[in-house]
């Protein structure tokens, strides 16, 4: 087992890994920029190292700096957290050629990965569902309309240097496609100044599903189930829950076996998760596969009862797992709580807490590296807590996510809890009625 | 044994790292050490005849025992009357700081001496590259803030200089 793990890392999962290594007997390394110097992680760890000025790009981000401190602290292993490096390629073979161990993916399973196209191919050959379109550009609209009537309508027409939702258009019928084409490839043509484009089957009333994997060091793969992270606002997840409230055993177990399968395929050591879209009629779809731990590990824990940064360190040590597969025994929600504010088109809240009383009582948890007095700097992300609650039901979670919301006192800065107040109160969200489309018709005015 | 040399001192600090001992004191005539090791740097004290007084140059730390840091006896450093007016250079990196650019080899400054900006001051060495640091000022170095082969941070403090 290791003696000393580098936590490349900062806030609430910088703390969330420190945690797990005081409980395992492991000691830990905090690495923090100088705008870091007062976080609760640099205090709670064993030791810690500045490691630059507040920029990411050279600190958290800056890979000579966090592999020499790992080498004047005698770091055995480095946890990368989730985001700065924990999918850089380069890192990971860094730690490689340092004889330190990353606890997370090979660069080989990096890149696999990372790569969009790529990915879908190893994960199509795995046999795993994967959108249904074209290889590569269309050359006209004949060779679209008969693609097209392979894959089903509706179709969506994409820009291949598109984004933003630029150079998109959803096609419904054979006697739309061409004018669809044609206004498609000139948007595109202005946006990106190409106008290819490809063609994917267009999912209806998507829903944005997860499937949470651990690989062993000897080919050994098992999941822990999903989660439903369809509560999204431009593509950033605001609520997450685990089971999906749109869950089958039947579709458990078919989007289980798929995902085991895509992480069989790339020999996937770590915890991974395999994110699907899942249409209205159950139909599921591989959309990309994260090689890292996710902010809403957290939900999982609850429902399986495990500790999932345990896991990741003990699959890095080279312990075997059973293989066994966990469905979820309780029901547990994930409020990210936000500096922000959402009444203001979520405009970031930088600034001192002057007030801070975290909820408590049964089936509360809070991930959280801010406290009363804490200054939040303004160069990172603006989470600065996450609030997870579990019951029996689902409808217990809610209650309980209600009551624990109303007692989160954070003053001095605006936070995203009255928006969530609002989430939980809603009719559709507590039907469990959504899609990633949610967020787009949710009314965002101050009550 | 009536004084001991910096030589002397140095094998007996590097054999209380290695022996596992909290503290040793020795008292004779005229002169008196105490050693201390636990996790705190390890402090020399020592009243040393002052002919017996080497320059103001930090005792190098053993190398097997990383942990220890060794300063130099107080009467030996000149009194900092007002350090506000000082000013003081960082390290830009993390690694393993020397004074020296090989253990054969003189420091690159010491006490006493004038630097301009763009003098090498020390190595910082990271993942076996050995960087030199250059001085962004210029002024007396009035002390040295860390001993040979410590590890440091980014912005730890490494000399106070006197930009006069």
């Amino acid at each position: 087992m290791f003696k000393k793990i580098l936590i490349a890392n900062r806030g609430e999962i910088a703390l969330r890994i420190i945690r797990t290594c005081k409980e395992m007997g492991i000691k830990s390394v905090a690495v923090y920029s100088t705008a870091d110097r007062d976080s609760l992680h640099v205090r709670f760890a064993d030791e810690a190292v500045c490691i630059g000025p507040p920029q990411s790009v050279d600190s958290y981000l800056n890979i000579p700096n966090i592999i020499s401190a790992a080498e004047i602290t005698n770091a055995d292993a480095i946890h990368p957290g989730y985001g700065f490096l924990a999918e850089n390629e380069k890192f990971s073979a860094i730690c490689r050629d340092y004889d330190i161990k990353f606890i997370g993916a090979t660069p080989e399973q990096i890149h696999d990965m990372g790569d969009k196209a790529s990915a879908k191919e190893t994960m199509k050959r795995a046999g795993v569902p994967t959108i249904p379109g074209s290889i590569g550009l269309l050359t006209d609209v004949k060779e679209g309309i008969k693609l097209a009537n392979e894959i089903k309508y509706p179709v969506i027409l994409k820009a291949t240097a598109g984004g933003g939702g630029r150079g998109m258009r959803v096609v419904w019928k054979d006697e739309d496609f061409e004018s669809s084409w044609d206004s498609a490839r000139q948007e595109s043509k202005a946006a990106f100044g190409n106008d290819g484009l490809y063609l994917e089957k267009y999912i209806e009333d998507p829903r944005h599903i997860e499937i949470q994997i651990v690989g062993d060091q000897y080919g050994t793969v098992c999941h822990l189930s999903e989660r439903d992270c369809s509560i999204q606002r431009r593509h950033q997840k605001l609520v997450e829950e685990a089971p999906s409230p749109f869950m089958t055993p039947e579709l458990r177990e078919k989007m289980g076996a798929a995902a085991i399968a895509g992480a069989k395929a790339v020999n996937y050591e770590g915890a991974g998760t395999v994110e699907f879209l899942v249409d209205k009629y159950r139909n599921f779809y591989f959309m990309e596969m994260n090689t890292r731990i996710q902010v809403e590990h957290t939900i999982t824990e609850e429902v399986i009862n495990f500790d999932l940064i345990k896991e990741q360190i003990k699959v890095a040590a080279g312990i075997p797992i059973s293989g066994k597969n966990y469905e979820p025994k309780m029901h547990s929600i994930e409020c990210r709580i936000n500096a922000e504010d959402p009444f203001n088109d979520f405009r970031p809240s930088p600034g001192k807490i002057t007030n801070f009383h975290s909820p408590g009582g049964h089936g509360v948890r809070v991930d959280t590296h801010v406290y009363a007095g804490y200054v939040i700097p303004p160069y990172y992300d603006s989470m600065i807590a996450k609030l997870i609650c579990t019951a029996q039901t689902r409808e217990e979670a809610i209650s309980t996510m209600e009551r624990a919301l109303s007692e989160f006192v954070i003053e001095g800065v605006k936070t995203t809890i009255p928006l969530h107040l609002k989430l939980m109160k809603d009719p559709n969200f507590r039907a469990g009625n959504f899609t990633t489309k949610f967020m787009e018709t949710f009314d965002l005015s101050e009550e | 044994m009536n004084h001991m040399d910096i030589k002397q001192i140095q094998d007996l600090v590097k054999f209380v790292a290695k022996s596992g001992v909290n503290e040793v004191s020795i008292e004779e005539q005229d002169f008196k050490i105490t050693i201390k090791v636990n996790q705190e740097p390890t402090y020399v004290t020592a009243n040393i005849p002052s002919q017996m007084q080497q320059t103001s140059q930090a005792i190098p730390a053993p190398v097997a025992a990383p942990s220890t840091v060794v300063e130099t006896p107080a009467v030996a450093t000149p009194a900092a009357d007002d350090t506000s007016k000082y000013l003081t250079i960082k390290s830009p990196m993390i690694g393993t700081f020397y004074r020296s650019a090989s253990p054969d080899k003189p420091s690159f400054v010491n006490v006493g001496d004038d630097i301009k900006s763009g003098d090498v001051v020390c190595i910082v060495e990271a993942m076996k590259l050995f960087n030199e640091i250059e001085s962004e000022i210029s002024g007396k170095i009035v002390k040295v803030l860390v001993d040979n082969a410590q590890p440091v941070e980014y912005d730890q403090p490494l000399y106070l200089v006197d930009p006069n």
